[in-house]
């Protein structure tokens, strides 16, 4: 028990110059669940990488079962019996249970035949044992995602994983198919293997943990017994900082009602069952700047993507913007009403690359900037040049296309557009995300400038600092959810975050 | 010192521009034409008279092909729709004696239905572009083969008295005329009449920039409140309209309608678009560039012509030359 199957020891991993991850150890037993915490951004997932062979260039060792080895490649991990269960599964819906089982590793008699009936006999014998209510011939589409999730495990387990990596494997499950989900990992710790489970939910590390080790800024923070360490414990432990002075707000004295939602409701846009926001109420000032906190999954990106439209007339619930109904529709409905959103993914959502910088900012505008449909340069290179010299941007040419500038820079031009509609709610999903310290502090003047001119903002952002420092208020979502709501007298990072893990926010000290 | 390395930088800047590039493939091609001029024949105005004659269909195709490029879309269907309405003008202007007034428009709202079709199965059903206008291509095919009967519409037709002469319209006669002192072909000024009505579109009204918007980032437009629907509709649309001029247009250069012209059309509209430099992703590229490819394609086939190199070396060179013209526009990036 005492011989660890799986070492990894000082591992250190930079992109382009930055260090994400610095000199982490983790250690994993065979037949333990091992917890691995933190929050957003911690470095979970980039450890996970360099376990399982995507990412091959790191510093530092692993060891398996004594050995010193180095994974090339997702496959040659999955060689040494290390697996991963993906948050999106990687199986191919339109082949059967039993191909993808054996996909890129198929049973082939000799000339290459395919031998499909045995590979279907080894399936059906596999979902058995793991007690998997499917059928090795069915395709893989007609599941429910809580089967596809266990055919997913019989796949990783039909190479004979020791080592077994779960991402948040429950966050797409009912309740039935998670207490399935977890008896399957008392059969598998029996059988030895160890279990290494990332999850943001409280009530669960405590539920599966044998052990819980947290990482903080790609760092290691400590591993200890799930026993040894209280909730208020971990908590300390995965937030670590105190509240960064540096980011100043003037509040304002909240105005009339901008936003008001009222048990508000969005499907999930991946199709699964459970709502992903799930009857939120919440009342937004104008000069009010109003947080949503949650970790990943929570549903706070999915709320305000719902309430732009940007998923189309699928909300429930009922939205008032300055007291008029609002019922989300399309971008189109929400920018004619003064409702603007700035997307987390400014690449893929939120900007358009190829295009300039006057046409980027006058994109959301242009039905007023060009009256009769007719285009006015002019009177954009106005608007560019103003919005220009107000957000600081950088650019040797607003002709220049928006592709080549830095990201600060990127984001200020998203933001431009954004305000050039005159917005009366602005959405800000991640406003400083992948944006230097410089640009950060312009960002954040932006924002009370905003706020002065009795703009209401609702903010995401997975920076807690940012979050404690500019929201007024703060809403924490859990599971679709508000488990709890503060103001700047009781705001503290771990009650936040204990709220943002599924608790009431007032069990911590 | 300063001052050299500003000019350095500002000369790389030009030279990286798409225009410059499809300028410079044009020249060299008429730096060839002068070479192998064919004893003086290049050097001669009626040469380029004639070759800017013969491009104007295919250019007035890429007109088109240019604003569904841009959009990120491609159109199979502009060659099948020139063939119908090359017949359906056939029929309205010689053997049903429409005036033009009401002929023209006609033809014009065929074109315009057979593009507003692929642009909703596309826009609204999400159909793929290649698939809807591979299928608006062979239906559009169908219909010239079924209105004509499958024979060529012209002047001369069979009655029960025997064959009659039908009078060749006065419009088409305009048509295909020259004018300035036989200087220069009327199709070719329709042509330029259509790149500058298509040119306009994109550089001076809304939708244009949102053909851009859409093309460059479809997702981050939608997001922006660009009527994605509706504005892809309408690049397909115009499309299909572009199409329906250059049927009238190729009806009246041949004197009839001919339900098997403007097959591999496309293909030729396509090959214009992307010689100047027009970026098959979408999101970029200009009218003006695909001016310079018409002219780009259209001298390497006179001079090709010129020196009697025949039709099988004439295809091979031209694969060849357009792979050659991408690859040289793509430059470093």
């Amino acid at each position: 028990m005492s011989v660890p199957l799986l070492e990894m020891k000082e591992i250190s991993k930079s992109f382009s110059g930055q260090r994400v991850l610095q000199e982490v150890r983790f250690d994993l037993r065979a037949g333990e669940t091992h917890v691995l915490a933190g929050e957003n951004g911690a470095g979970k997932s980039t450890l996970m990488r360099i376990l399982s062979g995507v990412y091959p260039e790191y510093e530092g060792d692993i060891v398996l079962n004594g050995t010193k080895l180095r994974f090339k490649s997702p496959q040659d991990a999955a060689r040494h019996g290390i697996s991963i269960i993906h948050q999106e599964l990687s199986l191919i819906p339109s082949m059967t249970v039993s191909d993808n089982i054996f996909l890129a590793r198929e049973r082939t008699g000799r000339a290459g035949w395919l031998r499909f009936s045995r590979e279907e006999k080894n399936c059906a014998a596999l979902l058995e044992r793991l007690g998997v209510a499917a059928r090795a011939g069915t395709r893989v589409g007609e599941y429910s995602i809580g089967v596809q999730q266990s055919i997913e495990i019989a796949k990783a387990l039909a190479f004979n994983a020791r080592v077994l990596v779960m991402d948040e494997p429950t966050s797409a499950l009912t309740e039935p198919e998670v207490e399935r989900l977890f008896s399957v990992m008392d059969g598998l710790k029996q059988d030895g293997c160890g279990i290494i489970y990332i999850s943001h939910k409280m009530e669960e590390i405590y539920r599966v943990a044998d052990r819980i080790t947290v990482l903080r800024d790609g760092r290691y923070i400590g591993t200890a017994d799930r026993d040894d360490l209280p909730r208020d414990g971990l908590i300390k432990w995965m937030i670590g900082r105190t509240v960064d002075e540096q980011i100043h707000r003037d509040p304002q004295t909240p105005g009339a009602v901008a936003l008001e939602l009222e048990r508000f409701t969005v499907p999930d846009p991946g199709g699964r069952p459970r709502p992903a926001v799930n009857g939120v109420s919440l009342l937004l000032r104008r000069g009010e700047i109003v947080g949503l906190a949650g970790l990943q999954g929570s549903g706070s990106d999915v709320l305000v993507n719902g309430l732009y439209g940007a998923y189309g007339p699928v909300t429930g619930g009922q939205v008032r913007v300055e007291g008029a109904v609002y019922r989300p529709r399309s971008p189109k409905y929400a920018l004619d009403r003064g409702v603007a959103l700035l997307s987390n993914d400014r690449k893929r959502e939120g900007l358009v690359a190829p295009m300039s910088v006057t046409h980027n900012i006058s994109l959301a505008a242009l039905p007023r900037l060009s009256p009769g449909g007719l285009l006015r340069d002019a009177l954009e290179r106005n608007v560019a040049e103003r919005r220009k010299a107000d957000f600081g941007i950088r650019v040797a040419s607003l002709a220049q296309a928006v592709g080549t500038l830095s990201g600060g820079n990127q984001q200020k031009v998203a933001l431009a557009k954004c305000l050039e509609v005159e917005p009366r709610v602005l959405l800000l999903n991640e406003p400083t995300r992948g944006v230097d310290v410089g640009a950060k502090q312009e960002i954040y003047a932006l924002m009370n400038m905003w706020t002065a001119a009795g703009i209401a903002l609702l903010l995401i952002t997975s920076e807690m600092p940012e979050m404690l420092a500019l929201s007024d208020r703060i809403l924490a979502l859990h599971q679709g959810k508000v488990t709890a709501e503060f103001d700047r007298s009781n705001a503290t990072p771990e009650a936040v975050l204990a709220a943002s893990m599924g608790g009431t926010g007032k069990e911590t000290p | 010192m300063n001052l050299a390395t500003t000019r350095f930088e500002s000369a790389r800047r030009v030279l990286a521009q798409p225009l410059f590039r499809a300028l410079l493939a044009l020249v060299i091609i008429l730096c060839l034409g002068a070479l192998f001029n064919a004893e003086g024949s290049f050097f001669r105005w009626e040469t380029h008279r004639d070759m800017l004659r013969h491009i104007s269909r295919y250019g007035i195709l890429a007109c088109g092909m240019t604003l569904v490029i841009i959009t990120g879309g491609i159109d199979l269907a502009v060659g099948s729709v020139l063939g119908l309405v090359s017949v359906l003008s056939a029929l309205l202007m010689i053997h049903w004696g429409w005036t033009p007034l009401a002929a023209v428009p006609a033809c014009l709202m065929v074109g315009l239905c057979c593009g507003t079709t692929s642009g909703a199965l596309i826009a609204r059903f999400r159909v793929q572009p290649f698939i809807a206008t591979m299928a608006m291509m062979v239906f559009a095919r169908g219909v010239a083969k079924y209105i004509s009967g499958g024979r060529k519409i012209s002047q001369g037709v069979q009655t029960e008295d025997g064959f009659v002469y039908l009078d060749f319209p006065r419009f088409f006669d305009l048509l295909n005329a020259r004018i300035l002192g036989e200087n220069i072909a009327v199709v070719t000024l329709v042509f330029l009449a259509c790149a500058l009505a298509a040119g306009l579109l994109l550089a001076r009204f809304r939708p244009g920039r949102y053909f851009y918007a859409i093309g460059g980032n479809e997702e981050a437009a939608r997001l922006s409140g660009v009527p994605v629907a509706r504005t892809k509709t309408l690049a397909y649309a115009l499309s299909g309209m572009f199409a329906a001029v250059a049927g009238i247009c190729q009806a009246a250069q041949e004197t009839q309608g001919d339900p098997e012209a403007g097959g591999s059309y496309e293909l030729t509209a396509i090959a214009i678009v992307v010689i100047g430099g027009t970026n098959l992703m979408g999101g970029r590229g200009s009218m003006a560039l695909t001016l310079v490819g018409a002219l780009t394609i259209g001298y390497l086939e006179k001079i090709l012509s010129l020196n009697a190199v025949g039709e099988a070396g004439r295809l091979m060179l031209t694969g060849f030359i357009i792979v050659a013209a991408v690859l040289f526009q793509r430059g470093k990036n």
